[in-house]
């Protein structure tokens, strides 16, 4: 099994979502969707400022096999990006939960993180996908 | 039920990322496939293609056989080992199959065809099938490319001694036969190296015996990179029944001489030689970020000029390039559309990477084509 911080929130499309102690949300994508990805060798990066819905796609991480969307995993507004991806886009691979991050939002509405899965919940996920 | 080859036990111990490709259940990677591709550019990779379709072709008639039924011509083949890549073609010049045809022997060749297209090929082969000849697919052999600028002394030392002698006296594009085993210096990655075809039984010894000598296992991931940026077509995506080698860039290999060879397909390409050219078969390299994918059009003032047929990320250029089937005469200020965005590109002449040297220029304006 793929790592799985049991402190972060899931969404059923392979992101995971942090609440911060500021009150913003911090994405990213699993420790499983980079391994199934492969090596990651571009992300293209949303605008900060824009607003982006819950399951809208905010983001690309193309592999050497494909282009992936990343969806927001809940509606706020994009208040950060991880420009470190631009020059070391591999980071996402190696360091998935921390240094792999892909950007911040200021939710609408900090309750909706409660509607993601936890951690046993995506990981029954992946093992029924499997 | 997926197909697995005889190594696929070796592969799932190596932990290797297993996907179906052309029915066959086949690894994409062993971890990493960048460092994969890395390995065959620097030093040596290996790759289980024993998926490939193996067909002899034998017979008093075999020759006369294969010659109408290949675009390019094996009665160039002049001396037993030699090898030639062609195409086989419908009767609209459309191509069925791209693939290597060996010389084992008088009346004796042996055609190396794509996975997806075995089937599709034997049915062919049997109903183009005229004279005294035998058509038959290899099904105990196995098959593993070995391939890099250290693939060729590595693999040496790894033969049974009574082939390796033969095999070290290879010239490019040649094979030396030993019993069961053909060893060809040929390949799919631009780099040197030999495929080995060998009996099923023999594979996994052989595997190890490479695996043990500092060759790296290489999964199909790997292989698409390293062939993308040697230039190299990749038959359903670059080409199809659809396409003749007019349109990809294939039109080295057809054999026009002498004229009244008569082979499948020849009017077709004879009326589209004398026609102006509909397309035009390119490399891409990408300007800025971003990753070029088969599918994603190419662009002139606005206009659809083209199309991407194969691309992807090079390891090798650290930027994405690709292949592409444009019109003719294309300005050279074209772009790509890339979700939406339109991304400047330069228009180059494959291949991008042979022998471990980056081929195309990257640095100074781009021009016409």
């Amino acid at each position: 099994m793929n790592d799985l911080p049991t402190e972060l929130r899931y969404s059923k499309t392979h992101e995971w979502a942090r609440i911060e102690d500021d009150g913003t949300v911090t994405v990213g994508i699993t420790d499983h969707a980079q391994d199934t990805l492969g090596d990651i060798v571009f992300v293209e990066l949303p605008d900060c400022g824009r607003q982006v819905a819950a399951e809208e796609p905010c983001a690309v991480v193309e592999s050497v096999k494909a282009a992936s969307d990343i969806y927001a995993p809940i509606a706020g507004e994009v208040i950060a990006v991880n420009t470190a991806l631009r020059d070391a886009p591999d980071t996402i691979n190696n360091s998935p939960y921390t240094d792999g991050w892909i950007l911040r939002l200021k939710p609408d509405e900090p309750k909706a993180l409660e509607a993601l899965l936890d951690a046993a919940a995506y990981a029954q996920l992946v093992a029924d996908e499997s | 039920m997926a197909l697995r080859t005889p190594l696929y036990p070796e592969h799932h111990k190596l932990n290797a990322r297993l996907v179906p490709f052309a029915g066959w259940e086949m690894p994409l990677h062993y971890g990493s496939q960048l460092e994969e591709h890395q390995a065959v550019r620097r030093h040596a990779g290996m790759f289980d293609v024993s998926h490939m379709g193996q067909i002899d072709v034998e017979g008093p008639d075999a020759k006369a056989f294969l010659r109408t039924l290949l675009a390019n011509d094996v009665a160039k083949l002049n001396a037993v080992g030699k090898a030639l890549y062609t195409c086989m073609l419908d009767e609209r010049g459309g191509i069925l199959d791209d693939l290597i045809v060996y010389l084992r022997g008088p009346g004796t060749y042996r055609l190396v065809v794509n996975a997806a297209t075995t089937a599709k090929d034997l049915a062919w082969l049997n109903d183009q099938a005229e004279g005294d000849l035998e058509i038959r697919r290899r099904d105990d052999l196995a098959m593993i490319a070995v391939q890099g600028p250290k693939a060729r002394a590595l693999t040496l030392d790894c033969l049974p001694p009574e082939l390796s002698g033969f095999a070290a006296e290879l010239a490019p594009f040649t094979a030396t036969q030993c019993g069961p085993w053909l060893i060809g210096r040929t390949g799919y990655t631009g780099e040197d190296g030999f495929e080995i075809m060998l009996p099923a039984t023999d594979a996994l010894d052989l595997w190890q015996i490479l695996h043990a000598a500092g060759i790296r296992p290489c999964g199909l991931g790997a292989r698409d990179t390293l062939r993308l940026e040697a230039g190299l077509n990749l038959y359903g995506q670059d080409m199809d029944e659809t396409t003749t080698p007019f349109d990809c860039g294939l039109e080295w290999t057809i054999a026009w001489e002498p004229t009244e060879r008569a082979f499948i397909g020849r009017a077709a390409l004879e009326a589209q030689r004398d026609a102006p050219r509909r397309w035009t078969f390119i490399g891409l390299v990408l300007l800025g970020e971003g990753i070029m994918r088969a599918g994603q059009p190419v662009l002139s003032q606005g206009q659809a000029v083209g199309v991407i047929t194969s691309g992807g990320f090079a390891p090798t250029l650290n930027r994405s390039i690709a292949l592409a089937r444009v019109v003719p005469g294309l300005d050279p200020d074209c772009v790509v559309e890339i979700r939406g965005k339109t991304l400047p590109m330069r228009i180059v002449k494959p291949p991008f990477v042979r022998h471990g040297q980056i081929l195309v220029d990257l640095k100074t304006p781009t021009s016409g084509f």
